[in-house]
């Protein structure tokens, strides 16, 4: 499975390689989280070797959530070269992220 | 939890969609709030059924919703906060849980209130539709709850427990809330902020806080299903109540004008009839 789980020692190792980065901020109590779970599990089987996909457990990861200022969840954030380059917040279909992906490869 | 068809509201257009679909032998779950917040239980004397006359709002949806039952229709109480659609028909959530139907009604009335200066501004930046989802973002600091529907206290004290430090604003004394909470009485509501919100103006009574939940009694359709076609604020719909998004339709107030019970019955007739017929299609070929 091309889907990382993040805590925040494997999310800086990510972010720092300088790769194209796509995180998903969820909870296990946020039912539009868990909606949109089967769709980030496809684009990372989808991108595998061009992005690194990945989630965040937001009740797991508190400092992760804290220091992106996750106000809401589902939050997507992208990184490139180390920093954000782009965020969604809420449920959006596949295009909207794959749209942001691409434009980075 | 899978079903053929997933109807959002249970008043009279969603319960009349389902019955529907049941007559056409499709699994149904109807998704609605508390009874307490169907605007119909509310009104004291309906004249203009056709064959029911003189019954309260609250009488009618009893029969409605003992119909409903009989025809084997399922029920969840809980509030629709967003659907998606997939490549099998569309996932609903529903507060923590996630539902799939293969077919969508939209019977979610009209009664959504009109958006407070500043919500649509700092959505997702401190203000909130759902206290589940994101209430523990906020532990340890000031939130404030707007209250609307009967469930708010409820999630009001959730997130007091979580440990947010709760202000509930509502414009009358709410029931069910934890006496720890303080209540503040007002109509007049304005979200300010820089960024992301620092406050809530309650009657020109300023709140400090790191986020606004608004919990109404339902999600308004544009919020639950972005790309629904809209004329004045409800959904447009052609004659076979289809919503412009394949497997949605719509019947009832949320269609627009008249607000009537009757109406909102033939068109949950409607609604039922074609989101079966849809399911069938679906099942048959590449529909």
């Amino acid at each position: 499975m091309a889907l990382y789980h993040f805590n925040t020692e494997g999310f800086d190792k990510a972010v720092s390689s300088g790769n194209l980065v796509m995180v998903d901020f969820w909870a296990s109590w946020c039912g539009p989280c868990r909606m949109l779970g089967p769709t980030i599990e496809k684009l990372a089987d989808q991108y595998e070797g061009k992005a690194i996909v990945g989630k965040v457990n937001t009740d797991e990861q508190p400092a992760l959530a804290q220091r992106f200022g996750i106000m809401s969840i589902p939050t997507v954030i992208f990184f490139k070269d180390g920093r954000e380059i782009d965020r969604k917040v809420g449920v959006m279909p596949a295009g909207a992220y794959t749209a942001v992906l691409d434009a980075n490869l | 939890m899978s079903y053929d068809v997933i109807v959002i509201g249970g008043g009279p257009a969603g319960l009349s969609a389902a019955v529907q679909a049941r007559v056409r032998g499709k699994s149904v779950l109807v998704v609605s709030s508390s009874p307490a917040d169907n605007p119909l239980g509310r009104a004291p004397r309906v004249d203009n059924y056709l064959g029911l006359p003189g019954l309260t709002g609250a009488e009618l949806l009893e029969r409605f919703g003992a119909h409903a039952d009989a025809a084997g229709v399922e029920r969840m109480t809980g509030r629709a906060l967003s659907a998606m659609p997939t490549d099998e028909g569309f996932f609903v959530a529903v507060g923590s849980q996630v539902v799939e139907g293969r077919a969508l009604i939209l019977a979610c009335g009209a009664a959504h209130g009109t958006r407070y200066p500043g919500e649509s501004e700092y959505l997702g930046r401190g203000v909130s539709y759902c206290a589940t989802c994101d209430g523990m973002l906020y532990r340890g600091r000031d939130v404030v709850v707007a209250g609307f529907s009967a469930e708010a206290p409820e999630e009001a004290n959730y997130l007091h427990e979580l440990g947010c430090r709760v202000t509930y604003v509502s414009r009358r004394a709410p029931e069910g809330l934890s006496p720890e909470i303080p209540v503040v009485t007002a109509s007049r509501l304005e979200i300010v902020g820089e960024g992301a919100v620092t406050a809530l103006r309650a009657d020109g009574k300023e709140l400090p806080c790191a986020c606004v939940f608004l919990l109404r009694p339902s999600v308004a359709p544009a919020e639950l299903l972005p790309g629904l076609e809209l004329e004045g604020g409800y959904i447009r719909v052609d004659r076979d109540m289809a919503a412009g998004i394949p497997g949605v339709f719509a019947a009832g107030d949320c269609t627009g004008l008249p607000l009537q019970v009757s109406k909102a019955v033939g068109e949950g007739l409607v609604a039922g009839q074609r989101a079966a017929e849809y399911v069938d299609r679906k099942a048959g070929g590449r529909g």
